[in-house]
Parts: C-alpha cells; structure tokens; sequence
C-alpha cells in the first residue's frame, strides 16, 4: 500500500506533468529542426510563430464558441485548429517570399539568416500582442479533468491523489498522431522523399529535378502545422499568454540542440530529457522516500536540486552533450 | 522668421526668470513609475499626488501664499539608472523641495541613496514596502519616509491571521524580486517565532512556461496551506493552478501582490476557504476620499490614498518648519503625521495649514489613515479577506 501510495505521488508530480510539457516541447523542437534541416538556420521566430498560431485559433474558437459551437467533452480549439494552421501557414509563406526568398538567392550564410529570423521573431512578437494583447487568454472548454486527485483517492483509497487532466492526455494524444504521421509522410510519400533529399544534399538534389521552392513551400506549410498545434495545445494544457511563448523558445532550442539539430527522433527524445530532467532532478523525494521507508524520518526535503535551478539543469545537459558529442544524441547535423 | 524665433525664445527665458524672482514658487517633484511595469497603478497615484499639491495652491494658505506646483519624473519601476537619472534632473534642474516617491522598492532604493541622500533631498514613497527600505540606523540621514506599510508588518499581520484560523504548517513559495524575498522573509521570522513550522520557503519566476517542478516540491514539503508571495498577474496563478490542477494543495495564503479582480476571476470558487490580506484604509476613509476625488481618477486604486497623502505630508512639514527647505523640514514629518494635535483628514489641507501657521499642533489622517512609526513609515492598516462560494469577502482587519 506504501509503495502504491510512493509510485501515485510519483506520478502526479512527476511523470504526468512531464509527459505533457515533454510532448509540447517535442512539438516545438520538431519545427526548430524542420527548419534547420531543410532551410538551414536556426529558427529564433518559432516560439512567436506558435504564438502566432494560437492566437488565429483562439480568436476563431472564440468566434465558433459565440455561436454555440462546441465539441462535447473536447475543446472547441481543437474545430478551430485547421483555421489557425491555414492562417499561419498564409503568414510564414508570407514572410519567406517577401524576406528569407531574397536572403536564400543571394546565398546568404546560416548565421546571417539566424539573425533575419530574431527580426522577424520582434516583428511578430509585436503583431501577436498588438491583436490579441499582452493579458492573459483563456479559451479552453469541454471536460478539465479525466480523474480528480480527489476522485481517484476516493476511488482508490490511497492517501495521494493522481490527477490527470484531459488537457495532458490530449497533448500526449495528439502528440503521437502528428509524430507518426510526420514520419509517414517524410520517409513514404514522394514529397516527403524530395525533402529529405534536399535537406541530404541540396545540389544533389536540385540536378535530380526536384523543385527547390516547392520543397521549401511544403516545409513552412508542415512547420506552421507544427507549431501551432504545439502553441494550441500548450495553451490549452497552461494558458495563452504571449510572453511565455517567447521564453519557451529556449527549452524548445534546448531540446531540439540534445536530441540532434535536424534529426527529427531527436526532437523528439530531446524534448523528453529537457522535461524530465528540469521535474526529476528538482524534485524534493521527501514524501515518497516517507512511503517507501516509513520507519526514516528524513529532516530535509531531499531535493537534489532547488526549484531556483531548473533552467541551470537543462542548460547543463545542453552543454555537456555539446561537449561530448557535438551533434547531438540522435547524429544530427553539426552546429 | 529665425530672428523673431530667437527674440521669443529669449524673451521667454527673461520672463521665467523675473517669474521666479518675484514670487517663491515651491516645485514638488511626483517621482512614479509612469511608464513600466505599474504603470496601470501609476495612472491613479500620479493624479492623486497632483490632487493634492492643487488643493494646497488653491488654499494659497503655504507659509505666506507661495505658489506650489509639480514636476513628474519617471521611476520606470525596474531601471534603477533610469530612475536615478530622472531623480537628478528633478533635483538639480528642475529645482524641487521634496519627492513623492518612488514607487517600486528596488528603485527607490537606488533613487534615495544615489541621489535624495547625497543631495539631502526629501523622499516620501506612497507604495515601495520592501522590509529592506526600513533605515534603523539613519542610514537615510532621516530623510526617508512612506506612507505605504513595510511587508515587515505584513509578514506579522500574516502571521496572526494565520494562527487564528489554526493554521501552524505552511508551504511558502514568493516571486524571485525584492518585494517577493523581502515579504517572504519577513513571513518567516515572524511566523517561526509564534511557533509555526514553514516546511519549505521556495522561489519562483515570473512568466515562466511551466511550474510543475516547483508544485512537484512543494507538495513533497506538504503544510495545511500554501502562502503565494506574487502577483496575481504573474508566476502567481501559475503556481495555484498548477496546485489546483494536481491536487497538491486546496487552501492558500494570498499577500497583497495577489489581491485583485483577476484571483477571483481566475479560480472562483476553487479557492473557497483561502485566506489573505492587503493594506487597505478603512471604509469610511475610503468612501470620504472616493467623494473628495469625485471621479477624476480612480480613488480606491491600490496606493492612490497614499500618494495623496505623501504629497500631503510633504507640504504640511513645510509649513510646520516655517521653510521649504528638505533639511529643515524633515523633521517636522513625523510631528504633523501623528498625534497630538486636531485631526486633519483628505481635502482640509487648507485647516491644517491654518492651524500650524497660527503654532497649533495637527494630526494628519489623511485618505489613508496615516500613521507613522519606527524611522518614519506607515503602521500601516489591513483588510483581511476570506473567499466564498466564489466571492472575495472582508473577513476583518488588522
């Protein structure tokens, strides 16, 4: 029963919020890599994109929610979903013709489209806010819940409640969906094939025929999905606010830099070490090493780790996978 | 057309400076945070301060009828060498006998000992409460007032309220800046001296992406409450949410930085039977200063009353010490601030320089209730609230 009670607290504060803030990053880290695989720089403006992304959905589950529209226990966000990644999509092919287009045929190097990338990282940064505000937007509806802490101790008996909020399971959920289908869609289909091959070898490529603007086209049309399913979902799971989109651009670089920039497994796994290791190592084992060894009374919290360091954490594994094994976990491309 | 421009421009200068001899005016610097973080409060507490400096200008009652007038200055709030520079400029260019102000405590720490101390300038700040501004040892050379209580008061009000409603073992997690440390700190001392246990006494940051790491350890720590030292606009309903959400606490402490429409707003009834408390006048000065104010800004704006008041405390000194220098009146503050002397409360600015003219004795309470104690700051007076079925209720006051 102790070790029951110890795996539930586990879970509640570990695992379930890790899994969920896991898949978000990943989400994010996929686009990131996308974009440096086939495009060749590092995307500063991805976390304002996802902001970007959500703000579109919410604006129209707003309108779908004025109408009555709602999808039973699901959140209306996710009828509004298609919406928001057509508006983003229109934006970023946008910005490509009209800023990175030019910089691409002058053969720009990478470092100097990383730093067009912040400008149009400010530019949207201030199109978000200017629409939507700075404040805080709620816009989730349908069912919180799956279980209740409370529920599931009175359902269970347990001292420690396990709560799982729908919102989790749907990132998660939602989070696989687009990952095999991602997979499918690079490794089977002909496209997909065009672009892998552009992102191998760009001239290679280009003498076998395949379009270069019709993959870079695709690319941005596949990360604007990306990022606003992981902007819509991560603000359904916290809350929409656009300043916190703009910080979770370094966890994001973090996760995609860990599991190997390009390698879209990496992203993937990066973004599931970054998560897990900002809650595990932080974490204080107080209660559960209580469950586990009733007759030990610890005094301290046993934390590894305050709170005040999590971010010290993440950035200590980027570092030292840096060090170590420059191109990251998954091979990557080399920075 | 340049010749006539340079011919007005000089006569203007000639006229100012013949202005200036002829009549005494008395220049007030409103030293706030007009832009930045508070500038929504700022907006209320700027027109206050003003209000008062026009009430005492239309009285023409200040040592013999000299004219008093304002001069605003822009803390920033955050920028310690912005407001700095903004607080020489009132000082050096601009002349002025005294500040309101500043508002946030990380400047106006920086503001009072580069600047006011160097130059024996006169500051009254209406809302910095960082324990750390508390000058026990004249380290402000007395030139350092507010009007607004010390969170070291507030960590004592906390403390009562907390062991009334029988709470002895929290979990306290505060916003990582001077106000959260600071308020947080406070909490602590006072609490482990009346026999509560503080579990855990954790940070966390503003505008973060995620708390779950810190919810994670602050359940571990356990208590009966979890006391949130932030903002409600903040990291602060991150953290009860992510609480809320994963079941690790139900009941909750808010200090004043979590006060506010947007609490409520945000988790209704969620947190019924929470707890928490912000300096606030009573009702009847708040209801007498929102009658005086009459609409021109909003009056129960948090720190509004005690703008008006420190703009107040300011000129009344004045008058007390016979002169408008900072040096001289500095030590008149105290006296018209508290008793003995007849009472003067928000819009009779103009009886209470009546009286001190005539060598009476006052006692100001002003829009706020003011009240000053130790090296010159607020007693300070604070409505506790309680939440139910949704609602933010007045459980009592402090």
């Amino acid at each position: 029963m102790d070790l029951l009670n110890a795996l539930v607290a586990l879970a509640n504060f570990v695992i379930v919020p890790g899994l969920a803030y896991g898949s978000q990053l990943a989400l994010g880290a996929l686009g990131v890599t996308l974009i440096y695989g086939i495009l060749r720089f590092s995307n500063f403006a991805h976390g304002d994109t996802m902001a970007f992304g959500a703000m579109s959905t919410i604006l129209f589950t707003w309108w779908l929610q004025s109408m009555g529209v709602s999808f039973g226990p699901l959140p209306t966000a996710l009828l509004a979903l298609p919406v928001g990644i057509a508006a983003t999509a229109l934006l970023v092919l946008l910005i490509d013709k009209s800023v990175y287009r030019f910089y691409r045929e002058q053969k720009a190097k990478p470092v100097i489209l990383v730093i067009i990338s912040m400008g149009v990282m400010f530019v949207m940064n201030g199109l978000v806010r200017f629409i939507i505000g700075v404040d805080d937007q709620r816009f989730a509806d349908g069912e919180r819940f799956i279980i209740t802490a409370r529920e599931f101790k009175e359902m269970t008996g347990l001292d420690e409640g396990l709560a799982i909020k729908s919102t989790a399971a749907l990132t998660v959920v939602v989070a696989i969906i687009v990952v095999a289908f991602l997979f499918w869609f690079l490794n089977k289909t002909r496209t997909g094939k065009s672009m892998r091959a552009f992102s191998d070898n760009e001239d290679l490529a280009l003498l076998s025929g395949i379009n270069p603007e019709r993959v870079v086209m695709i690319t941005w049309i596949i990360v604007a999905g990306l990022a606003t399913i992981a902007g819509v979902l991560y603000g359904l799971d916290k809350s929409f606010k656009p300043f916190t989109y703009f910080q979770l651009l370094l966890p994001i670089f973090a996760a995609a830099i860990v599991g190997g920039l390009g390698s879209p497994i990496g992203a993937i796994a990066g973004g599931f070490v970054i998560a897990f290791s900002e809650v595990l190592i932080t974490y204080a084992f107080k209660k559960v090493a209580g469950y586990v060894f009733p007759a030990w009374e610890p005094d301290g919290l046993i934390q590894l780790l305050s709170t005040d360091y999590k971010f010290a954490v993440s950035f200590s594994i980027l570092i030292i996978v840096l060090l170590f094994r420059p191109t990251g976990l998954f091979r990557g491309k080399a920075l | 057309m340049k010749k006539l421009l340079l011919a007005s421009a000089a006569m203007a200068l000639v006229s100012n400076a013949a202005l200036a001899d002829g009549h005494s005016e008395i220049k007030i610097g409103v030293f706030l945070g007009f832009t930045g973080p508070i500038e929504s409060l700022v907006a209320n507490m700027g027109p206050a301060a003003e209000m008062a400096i026009a009430e005492v200008n239309d009285s023409g009652a200040l040592l013999g009828g000299a004219a008093v007038s304002s001069v605003r200055g822009d803390t920033t709030c955050t920028d310690a060498a912005a407001a700095t520079a903004a607080a020489e400029r009132l000082i050096t260019s601009d002349g002025v006998k005294g500040l309101v102000g500043g508002d946030c405590s990380g400047v106006t720490g920086a503001a009072l000992t580069n600047v006011a101390v160097p130059n024996g300038m006169v500051m009254v700040s209406p809302s910095a409460t960082s324990p750390g501004l508390s000058h026990a040892n004249n380290e402000d050379e007395g030139l350092f007032f507010r009007t607004a209580p010390s969170d070291a008061r507030q960590g004592v009000v906390m403390t009562e309220v907390l062991l009334e409603e029988g709470v002895n073992e929290v979990a306290v997690t505060y916003t990582n800046n001077d106000y959260g440390k600071g308020l947080a700190d406070s909490f602590q001392e006072a609490y482990e001296a009346a026999g509560g246990k503080i579990t855990i006494n954790a940070a966390h940051e503003d505008g973060k992406a995620d708390y779950s790491a810190e919810i994670g350890a602050l359940a571990s720590a356990g208590g009966q409450r979890l006391v949130v030292a932030g903002y409600v606009d903040q990291g602060g309903s991150g953290i009860v949410r992510s609480a809320l959400d994963t079941g690790a606490f139900d009941l909750f402490h808010f200090p004043d930085g979590m006060i506010g429409t947007a609490l409520v707003e945000n988790f209704g009834a969620e947190i019924d039977g929470s707890s928490g408390q912000h300096p606030a006048p009573s009702d009847e000065l708040a209801a007498a200063f929102t009658a005086l104010v009459d609409g021109k800004f909003e009056a129960t704006s948090p720190f509004a009353p005690e703008s008006y008041d420190a703009a107040a405390l300011i000129m009344l000194a004045m008058q007390a010490a016979e002169s408008a220098e900072p040096g001289d009146y500095k030590s008149k503050i105290m006296e018209v601030a508290n008793a003995p002397g007849e009472k003067i409360n928000a819009g009779e600015l103009a009886k209470g320089l009546e009286i001190l003219a005539n060598g009476g004795d006052i006692d100001y309470v002003g829009a706020s209730g003011v009240e000053l104690i130790g090296p010159g700051e607020a007693a300070g007076s604070y409505r506790v609230v309680g939440f139910e079925n949704g609602e933010e209720v007045t459980a009592g006051r402090k």
